[in-house]
């Protein structure tokens, strides 16, 4: 049989395909980890490519619907970072948000999503180094655990 | 700003007054006033060992006699009780009255030769022996201290007990009474110093010959304070523990002082703030090697400066504990800063005074001067040039922190004195000095009540204590918060020339903001819909920079563009979603979610 080379060359990149890369969402906070993931990259350090980042002025912003959303729209991890305790540039924001991703945390669990998808971390704007080795590490583990498919399985009409 | 004046106290009736002569002049004083004052008042001096303006005369010692004629009769009584009359003819001094004056100072001397003030007015008389005897008592019965007791505080703890040799000045039964409140006043009233204050506890004398603060309740701060007038310390006052006294009020002629006067709290609206609430001293207490608190002559670098003021106790002299003159004095650096166990950092003005202190020390007093440091920071304009100065006025600098000061002398050269262990790190050597006083620098630290002031201005503090600035280096008085400045020693240790130029870009600042006439706000900041609004509250408390209000008239809360900085967190926490950030509301970060993940 004779295939024409861009079927083949469909076939093959098919397979390749068929290995799963997770999608994660990083949602940053302007001052602190936005800036330091800026950071990461005019050092040029090279990390996971998985990791799509929207940025908030603050940490405080993220409401629990974003979260919520995101593994509703496919995503199979969600990081929160924001500026250490203490160094908030609005001085309190990510206490308050210390104070409601636990709770989310906990109530995830309950619907079935595993901890190590829902990560909060703590990135100042020097730290690079650090935003590489969160997006490497959590990108390891969610691609361990698997898809978590909470669209398709979710997916009427009625949500939106 | 509107304060109220008190109301001048009504006109006084016009007072009756009468008319006598004294030395022949012709004088008029009101009625009810004694002789002496007549005589005070042509400015003729009648002595007297125990009158005193503000209590009743008792003409105890009788040494105010003078001689007095009514018609013809001619008597000898004491000024300070005789009432002014009309017509009174009064001689204070002429042979008769010299004589019978001689005579009570005799009999005086009799019972209390020692005493300075009855041995001075003896050589006035020309009085060097009693014929009566010279007696060694203290008390000379004149009962100031009492009738202070009584009349001005009102305690009356003390009075005269027995009769003839065996009268003396007590409280009820000689024991301890509970009446006395510790005033001080006989003490300070005593004329011959006879009455002292002792605490109860250590036996030990209070009332020190040095004393390094205010001597009386109502006092001026210092010689420089700003305003330059008293101020009463209600702890000590008499007026405000037992409503007696109240003798400032009576003589102030211009009527200045107002007993019942309470404070006011006043609400005042403003643009701008600063803050320059300054430092307080570590306290030298808690470094215990070094004996503050233990030895006399151990001071810090404010009592020590407070000695050196001219307005000061000593009036400029520097004197020990027990007054004498220091032979040698020993000045310690970083005590409580640039240590571990108190503060880390450097109090940046300690090496510079402590140069000073040396400096004044040669000067005043020529004594031998010890300097232990660990570096001479001296960054300033001239300062490291004085430095110079010093190297050749003799001053003797040792590089070491001193470990200890101590009392207990271990060679013959060390008796009586305090000596400083140190470490000679040029002569890498431990060294033994010994010295008269040593003065500590103790650190600059951010005062116990920052935390409080910070958290009521929504201000950062470093870990130390001191107010954060906005930025270190390109805004050294702003702060997080817009409008709000700090200058000064609140926002880190600093010398006088530093703090005036912070104060002057604190100030500018603060003008400038005043002068725009209008602000710039944020675009990105967050807006509450007032139809959606719930009046739940719970935005209101969330604000770092208290931006949100509720308007209780709407019910709704309300935020203040001028101060919201659109960080979003009550963005976030709104349960009815009725607060949008701008530029970040919900719907465009949804959006934002939804095109990163597909």
């Amino acid at each position: 049989m004779l295939f024409s080379l861009s079927r083949v060359t469909c076939y093959v990149s098919r397979k390749v395909n068929m290995a799963f890369e997770p999608k994660i969402l990083g949602i940053f906070c302007n001052w602190c980890s936005y800036t330091g993931a800026d950071l990461a990259g005019t050092t040029r350090i090279k990390y996971a490519p998985n990791m799509r980042i929207v940025r908030v002025m603050c940490s405080g912003r993220v409401d629990p619907q974003f979260i919520l959303k995101a593994f509703k729209d496919g995503a199979d991890g969600v990081l929160v970072a924001g500026c250490h305790p203490g160094d908030c540039h609005y001085i309190e924001g990510n206490y308050k948000t210390m104070g409601r991703i636990p709770i989310l945390k906990q109530m995830l669990t309950q619907f079935g999503i595993e901890p190590e998808r829902f990560r909060l971390e703590w990135i100042s704007a020097s730290e690079g180094d650090r935003v590489a080795e969160v997006v490497n590490e959590m990108t390891a583990q969610v691609r361990k655990l698997g898809p978590l498919s909470w669209k398709s399985a979710t997916d009427t009409k009625d949500f939106k | 700003m509107n304060e109220k004046k008190p109301e001048k106290k009504s006109a006084k009736p016009p007072k009756e007054m009468v008319k006598l002569t004294v030395d022949g002049r012709e004088v008029e004083v009101e009625k009810g006033s004694y002789v002496l004052h007549a005589a005070e008042k042509l400015g003729i001096k009648i002595p007297t060992l125990c009158y005193y303006k503000h209590v009743e005369p008792y003409a105890a010692c009788r040494v105010c006699t003078v001689e007095i004629k009514r018609g013809n009769k001619i008597r000898y009584v004491t000024a300070c009780n005789y009432p002014a009359e009309n017509g009174l003819e009064v001689i204070t001094y002429n042979d008769r009255i010299r004589t019978i004056r001689k005579l009570i100072v005799e009999f005086l001397l009799a019972r209390c030769s020692k005493v300075k003030i009855l041995r001075d007015l003896a050589s006035e008389l020309g009085i060097t022996e009693s014929p009566y005897g010279m007696g060694e008592e203290g008390c000379i019965l004149c009962g100031l201290c009492v009738r202070v007791c009584n009349e001005v505080v009102g305690a009356k703890a003390i009075a005269f007990a027995g009769r003839g040799i065996d009268r003396e000045v007590t409280t009820p039964f000689k024991v301890d009474s509970e009446r006395c409140i510790g005033c001080g006043s006989c003490a300070k009233v005593c004329p011959t110093g006879y009455i002292k204050v002792a605490s109860t506890e250590e036996d030990k004398i209070v009332h020190r010959d040095i004393t390094l603060g205010p001597n009386t309740a109502i006092y001026v701060p210092t010689m420089q304070a700003v305003p330059n007038k008293p101020v009463i310390d209600t702890t000590s006052c008499i007026y405000f523990r037992n409503g007696k006294c109240k003798i400032c009020a009576k003589i102030c002629p211009t009527e200045a002082i107002d007993l019942e006067m309470k404070g006011e709290t006043k609400e005042i609206d403003v643009g701008s703030i600063i803050v320059a609430t300054g430092y307080q001293l570590f306290d030298s207490h808690k470094t215990m090697q070094y004996g503050y608190g233990r030895f006399d002559n151990v001071v810090t670098s404010l009592e020590f400066e407070r000695m050196n003021c001219a307005a000061g106790s000593t009036n400029g002299k520097i004197l020990l504990a027990n007054g004498e003159e220091p032979k040698s004095i020993g000045i310690i650096h970083c005590i409580g800063s640039r240590d571990l166990n108190y503060h880390e950092y450097c109090s940046r003005v300690c090496c510079m005074y402590a140069l000073k202190f040396a400096h004044l020390v040669k000067e005043k007093t020529g004594a031998e001067v010890y300097d232990f440091y660990i570096d001479m920071r001296s960054f300033g304009k001239g300062y490291e040039e004085f430095y110079n100065r010093l190297l050749e006025e003799g001053v003797r600098f040792i590089r070491g922190k001193a470990a200890q000061v101590s009392n207990e002398p271990i060679y013959p050269e060390e008796e009586g004195k305090l000596v400083i262990r140190c470490e000679d790190t040029l002569m890498a050597r431990v060294r033994r000095i010994p010295v008269d006083m040593v003065v500590l620098c103790s650190a600059i630290e951010a005062r116990t009540d920052a935390p409080a002031v910070a958290r009521l201005l929504t201000l950062c503090h470093s870990k130390d204590g001191f107010f954060a600035e906005k930025h270190p280096k390109l805004a050294p008085v702003s702060t997080a918060i817009d409008g709000i400045y700090i200058a000064g020693c609140c926002q880190g240790p600093k010398d006088i020339p530093d703090t005036v130029a912070q104060a002057s870009a604190a100030a500018a600042q603060a003008m400038s903001l005043a002068a725009k006439g209008a602000i710039e706000i944020e675009a990105a900041i967050s807006e509450i819909d007032k139809d959606r609004c719930t009046g739940c509250r719970i935005c209101n408390d969330l604000c770092p920079y208290h931006a949100i209000d509720f308007i209780a008239a709407d019910k709704v809360s309300k935020i203040n563009e001028a101060l919201c900085k659109g960080c979003g967190t009550c963005t976030a926490a709104c349960p009815c979603g009725a607060i949008a950030a701008k530029q970040f509301k919900d719907s465009q970060i949804m959006a934002e979610i939804e095109g990163v993940i597909s």
